[in-house]
């Protein structure tokens, strides 16, 4: 059956990692204002301001923990059918001064962790035959950005890897999608220096950072009964940064 | 029957949602409307259910129910 309205969606278990702030924690908070359950994960397992979210402990380098966290979301609310992959970090550096590990430490955060999760979370997708995946890529996964070659590559990957997810699971009704935001105001964003921050607006036509809700907002059309038949798109949100 | 055909029959009923009566030796996955997603699907179960290890290589050619038996029994 093929759902063409939003007025009778219905409620689904949504789980968005990194959800304790930022991108993360404004998306939680979308979906459930639209009256879904929603879990988020954080390193910690705490998290302000995130009243009627189910906040779980997971750290997504570990295939462990992402199975306990997911079981834990299964057994409180029911299987996922919404996930947003959206754990990251930075360990920014020019190429030259940046460590094997700096590299290695966060493509295993943001890309072999998105990894992992749509993995643990895909099978039950593929039960229900519906299911969503959005991946919280970057505008410099697409373009690229001095002194954030291991970020950057990360978040490129994560377009291969929602692609992939797509053409395996479009069988399943089972969507995949990315979205590549700009500049947004976030803690992470607050880590670059002033010069940085800057030229980055310099290039930005909107002449603005975004919001984290403008991101969610994507995130949520994206997941959405409507989006079933958009899948392995890159969609950025980037007040027309990258124009593409 | 033997026993171990009737515990790969339940995973198979379970994981292709198909009737019993379905689960015979010369049923393909074809006729059975699975694709090769539900054959990995199915092959994971088997994996818990008998505890044995398949590698993706040895599902090629893997066509009927008796193929997918006969894999999981030769590494019991």
């Amino acid at each position: 059956m093929i759902s063409t309205s939003t007025n009778d969606a219905p409620s689904r278990v949504v789980l968005v990692t990194g959800g304790n702030r930022g991108i993360g924690l404004a998306t939680a908070k979308k979906f459930h204002a639209a009256g879904h359950k929603v879990a988020v994960t954080a390193r910690s397992g705490t998290a302000d301001d995130t009243d009627g979210l189910l906040v779980v402990k997971c750290d997504v380098t570990n295939s462990e923990s992402v199975d306990a966290a997911v079981s834990e979301i299964e057994a409180s609310l029911g299987a996922v059918e919404i996930l947003v992959s959206n754990a990251g970090i930075t360990k920014d550096g020019l190429v030259l001064r940046m460590t094997d590990d700096d590299f290695a430490d966060v493509l295993d955060a943001n890309l072999t962790g998105g990894f992992r999760v749509a993995k643990r979370c895909v099978k039950g997708m593929m039960r229900a035959r519906w299911g969503r995946m959005v991946f919280v890529s970057s505008v410099v996964g697409l373009g690229g950005q001095a002194g954030q070659a291991n970020y950057a590559a990360s978040k490129a990957g994560l377009v291969g890897l929602a692609r992939s997810l797509a053409k395996e699971f479009a069988s399943r009704n089972v969507t995949a999608n990315v979205v590549a935001p700009g500049p947004i105001e976030t803690d992470m964003l607050a880590a670059l220096t002033d010069d940085q921050r800057a030229a980055m607006l310099a290039m930005v036509p909107a002449g603005r950072l975004g919001a984290p809700d403008e991101i969610a907002a994507a995130i949520a059309f994206l997941a959405s009964e409507d989006a079933g038949y958009i899948t392995g798109t890159v969609l950025p949100v980037d007040g027309g940064l990258s124009m593409g | 029957m033997s026993d171990n055909f009737e515990r790969f029959k339940k995973c198979a009923v379970d994981v292709l949602s198909v009737e019993e009566d379905k689960i015979v030796p010369d049923a393909t996955f074809e006729s059975l409307d699975a694709d090769s997603l539900d054959l990995v699907e199915l092959v994971m179960a088997l994996e818990e259910e008998f505890d044995v290890n398949v590698e993706e290589e040895e599902l090629e050619g893997v066509t009927t129910i008796q193929g997918a038996f006969s894999l999981v029994e030769s590494k019991l």
